[in-house]
């Protein structure tokens, strides 16, 4: 598949590369329309704070702090792509390494339109094709934010990518397939908590870098716009209005209470998901929570697919057997589970995604839910791959995405055989 | 030897004491550190449903126990005698690791009756001071029951346990136990669902005049989530608790009910696989200034603290003083000193029933670690000692914790102990007969000549003497036992039994024999420092920075599982460092 990635990646670059007047034409830092106010040097407490909030909705600190034993926002992290691993640039005033020279501009220039101060493209990893839509007061007051940390002296070396993805001009033919510069227009036709939602989701929370489907060059599929992706070897499920997918059977407290616990009446984050609620979500007002589950429940869905795989087959009769015996205990014979430790199983979202790698992924490797200030158990599903065989994996989980009313694609013994090598790759 | 950063607090050992003096002390603003010698361990890490129920790794193997070469103990039933290290656990098993006993309890969590705690007092007023047999040396506690209810209660919600008052506020309530103290609210969930063994021994007990009810369980009977917003789950009745981990989320420990919301604070700090050699004294030897660890890699680090906790077991809180030099070690040729006096342990005893197999199938392996009824008409001194010649007492129940097959083997007395027979008498007996191990759960009063001291001949891996047990049954414990093993055995009569096989405690303290893992007293708590280690804050009366937690502070036991009134002593011990201690470090009793 990464081979497929490359050649076609050559093959944009050099379309791209042939003609210098595209690179002219497509130079980010041609001045385009007016330039805004800068509002970044009111040092005022509120400012400050008003900042910290955007970046804790931003969630910089996930991407920009290297959680093995890393400074708060000194970058190293690498963060994984399906091209390879992009590592996080240092964001603390240090004049050297981080951002401490940067002006309002530079910092509003990487943001919104995706090149840094000495003009080099930065990579999408960087969701600046969602924050292009931030307002540049939000912006702003980011860097006031970021103004005030330590300092910290940490060089960062980000050129890991392969050749030719390490042209960082290919970029810009990048950009031009999938970036569009541009702020959020609010909807005049939907009120203020739809369009609080709308600009956070699509702007500073860039929900859609995890949850949208991207393309084969990893730009989004803007007509399945959040209707899940698989990143990080985790599903990032669903989170449109879909009544059996997506977010249609949940209240927005049912939502509103995820984003700000971790846990609701059925579900619990873990994976990325754990580490966006634990630096981000946990910490946002529960006002725009709300927004972003009007918003977000306000998004097609995907209409239902295949009918549910019959409960007479050899695998739905073998994985009941095996739910019985070692899944039953903690989530109940009727897949209830128990709120706040143990996901519910029977008719949610999480377990009738169309893709089925995150619910492989923790039945072979187990999984730590977040813990937050407000649910602070972070319950903890152990590893059952060391007992399973893959046919048995399989089966279960085929069971689970069939039984009590659920309706999902089976899974394969193959597809859990490639989790398996994939896992112990990634271990 | 290095030294680290210093601490507000330093607390030896992360178990239930250690937990809750941690979290408070935390939540109060200091900067705490626990240090804790054996691994930390984690539910689905450590003891995933996938592999929890594994008799044979963690109840024959003793997975979750200190190893013996490790640390262990000598023993010796009479100070004439050699004693010798134990080499393998018997009597008692001693938890390693974070969580500590709270992990491998069976999460039986009862309240001491307020008697208990006036315990001299009130046998010298009903009866006599003479009544009390000579060499006994039982005392009153310095704290009384009304002074830890809150503490209790504090406890129980924190581990949602599971029960029916008996007492609300002097008012005495159905289906409960009427001889506890009065409590100032209800169970924060409702009693466990009872199997057929234990349904039946209630039926039988109240036709006997008795009022039966059923053990308080840490063991959750709904889910339930306590005031630090932990979450536990409902138990599964699966029978694998006591020596066990829980793989549910649904045994009350450190691990479901502190730990999640202690690690999230930032001004905690935990080492495992650490162990405190000893706490460092000034030159004074009246203030501590911290405590000496070993790392894994065998260096040894200095912790300089203002505050020293030591929430370590039983007897290694008693080791601690002893090797540090703090107090007088006790020397019963003279009964002088406190430190290793009133040293105890509990008397357990029980009786086996065998049931017709056509009538009665109880089917033993439906079972949680607390499970059961019982009755405590017979415990304290509920009940008029005055004819019976002997003092103490214990509850009586049905609790079977489990039918695992590696130990569930009851068969009737003069069945052959091998062979064909006995594989038929197994398999006859196995679901219709009743064997709780401790059914007969009672006291073990405090004397002259069992006490704790250095071993002079074995020592440590660190070449640091062993604690030496001297410990012996008296006439007073044996006629209890018979007594209470009699009346335990009426009740499985009366349950239908075709054959009762009683089986009192007897003889020699044996410490090969398993009882119950409750070490108690050693470094007792009191009103009077030539009787007690610790004052009634459990504060040592010689070093007032350090403070010695846990059940090593009972003068002597009661009849009952210990934890709750650890715990609730722990909470009482840290309501008076807060609002006592901080705002005048010092003695908070004045000699």
């Amino acid at each position: 598949m990464r081979k497929v990635f490359l050649v076609l990646a050559i093959a944009v670059l050099v379309g791209a590369g042939a003609i210098a007047a595209a690179i002219y034409a497509t130079d980010p830092k041609r001045p385009s329309g007016p330039v805004a106010t800068s509002h970044g040097t009111q040092q005022s407490f509120g400012e400050i704070e008003y900042g910290r909030y955007m970046t804790v909705v931003a969630d910089c600190a996930a991407c920009h702090t290297d959680p093995h034993g890393g400074e708060p926002f000194a970058g190293g992290r690498p963060i994984e792509t399906p091209f390879g691993a992009v590592v996080s640039s240092n964001i603390t005033p240090d004049r050297e390494t981080g951002i401490g020279a940067w002006t309002d501009d530079d910092f509003a220039d990487a943001l919104q339109k995706g090149f840094g101060r000495d003009g080099h493209m930065i990579y999408p990893a960087m969701p600046y094709p969602h924050f292009t839509e931030m307002t540049r007061r939000d912006v702003d007051a980011i860097k006031v934010y970021l103004g005030t940390l330590k300092p910290v002296h940490n060089a960062v070396v980000s050129d890991t990518l392969p050749f030719p993805l390490n042209i960082r001009v290919g970029m810009r033919a990048w950009n031009l397939l999938y970036f569009r510069d541009g702020r959020y227009m609010p909807d005049p036709s939907r009120d203020a908590t739809y369009n609080r939602g709308a600009y956070l989701v699509e702007g500073p929370g860039h929900c859609g870098a995890c949850h949208t489907p991207k393309t084969m060059l990893g730009g989004d599929k803007t007509a399945e716009a959040y209707q899940g992706a698989v990143i990080q070897r985790w599903t990032a499920p669903n989170i449109t209005g879909d009544a059996r997918r997506g977010l249609g059977s949940w209240s927005i407290e049912d939502v509103v209470q995820y984003l700000r616990t971790g846990h609701n009446r059925q579900a619990a984050a873990s994976g990325p998901m754990a580490e966006e609620v634990d630096l981000s979500s946990s910490r946002m007002s529960e006002d725009d929570l709300r927004a972003i589950a009007v918003y977000l429940k306000g998004q097609p869905g995907q209409g239902d697919g295949a009918p549910p795989v019959a409960s007479d087959t050899p695998a739905m009769r073998a994985g009941a057997a095996i739910y019985g015996n070692s899944c039953a205990a903690c989530h109940g014979r009727g897949g209830a589970g128990v709120t706040g430790l143990f996901p519910t199983l029977a008719r949610v979202p999480a377990v009738q995604q169309r893709d089925p790698t995150s619910l492989i992924r923790v039945v072979l490797d187990g999984a730590k839910s977040v813990s937050t200030q407000a649910a602070p158990t972070g319950a903890a599903m152990p590893s059952y791959g060391w007992r399973l065989d893959n046919g048995q994996v399989a089966a279960v989980l085929t069971y689970i995405r069939n039984a009590w009313g659920n309706q999902a694609p089976a899974v394969s013994a193959s597809e859990v055989a490639s989790m398996r090598e994939q896992l112990k790759r990634a271990n | 030897m290095r030294k680290l950063p210093h601490k507000d607090v330093a607390i030896i050992g992360l178990g239930w004491t250690g937990a809750i003096m941690a979290h408070g002390l935390a939540e109060a603003g200091l900067d705490v550190i626990a240090i804790e010698r054996g691994p930390w361990r984690d539910t689905a890490s450590d003891f995933s449903p996938a592999y929890a129920p594994d008799e044979l790794r963690y109840h024959i193997r003793h997975e979750l126990f200190l190893r013996p070469a490790q640390m262990t103990l000598t023993f010796r039933n009479d100070a004439r005698q050699t004693a010798l290290p134990i080499r393998d656990w018997g009597a008692f098993m001693l938890g390693n690791g974070v969580g500590g006993g709270g992990l491998h309890w069976n999460a039986e969590t009862w309240r001491f009756l307020p008697s208990d705690f006036v315990l001299k007092s009130h046998l010298t007023e009903r009866y006599g001071a003479t009544f009390i047999p000579k060499g006994m040396t039982i005392q009153d506690w310095g704290v009384t029951y009304d002074e830890l209810e809150p503490h209790y209660d504090r406890f129980e919600y924190l581990c949602g346990t599971a029960g029916t008052a008996g007492n609300l506020k002097g008012a005495i309530q159905p289906g409960g136990n009427p001889f506890e103290g009065p409590r100032s609210r209800p169970y924060p969930t409702p009693a466990q669902k009872q199997p057929f063994s234990a349904t039946l021994f209630a039926k039988a007990a109240g036709e006997l005049g008795h009022q039966a009810f059923p053990q308080p369980s840490g063991n959750m009977s709904q889910a339930y989530t306590n005031p630090l917003g932990v979450t536990l789950g409902p138990c599964t009745f699966c029978g694998h608790c006591e020596w066990f981990g829980c793989g549910n989320y649904s045994k009350a420990s450190p691990q479901t009910t502190i730990l999640p919301a202690l690690m999230r604070l930032p001004n905690v700090a935990a080492r495992d696989n650490c162990e405190v050699l000893r706490i460092l004294l000034d030159k004074t030897g009246k203030r501590a200034t911290g405590v000496v660890f070993v790392d894994t890699d065998g260096e040894e680090w200095e912790q300089p603290a203002d505050l020293v906790l030591s929430c370590a077991f039983t007897p290694f809180n008693v080791q601690m003083l002893m090797l540090s030099g703090v107090g007088r070690i006790y020397d019963p040729a003279t009964k002088q000193g406190t430190i290793g006096r009133n040293f105890t342990h509990q008397v357990v005893s029980t009786a086996q029933a065998f049931f017709d197999p056509k009538t009665h199938r109880f089917n033993p392996f439906i079972a949680s670690g607390a499970i059961g009824m019982c009755i405590d008409d017979f415990n304290g001194d509920n009940f008029d000692h005055g004819p019976l010649g002997f003092v103490g007492g214990g509850y009586l129940g049905q609790v079977q914790t489990n039918g695992r097959p590696i130990e569930t083997t009851p068969v009737p007395a003069g069945t052959p102990t091998w062979g064909a027979k006995w594989k038929a008498a197994v398999k006859e007996n196995y679901n219709s007969s009743v064997y709780a191990g401790s059914g007969v759960h009672a006291s073990f009063y405090a004397y002259d000549d069992v006490f704790l001291d250095l071993d002079p001949t074995y020592s440590d891996r660190f070449g640091r003497p062993l604690m030496r047990m001297t410990m012996d049954f008296h006439e007073n414990e044996h006629r209890m036992s018979a007594y209470l093993t009699d009346r335990y055995a009426e009740i499985l009569k009366a349950m239908g039994a075709r054959q009762v096989d009683k089986l009192p405690r007897t003889g020699h303290y044996n410490v090969a024999d398993y009882q119950t893992s409750h070490l108690c007293g050693g470094a007792v708590m009191g009103t009077d420092p030539n009787t007690s280690a610790v004052n009634r804050y459990q504060q040592s009366w010689d070093v007032s920075n350090l403070f010695v937690i846990g059940a090593s502070s009972f003068p002597q036991n009661a009849g009952y599982n210990p934890t709750g009134t650890v715990a609730a002593l722990a909470y009482w011990t840290l309501e008076a460092i807060t609002s006592q201690y901080l705002k005048r470090p010092g003695p908070l009793v004045q000699t």
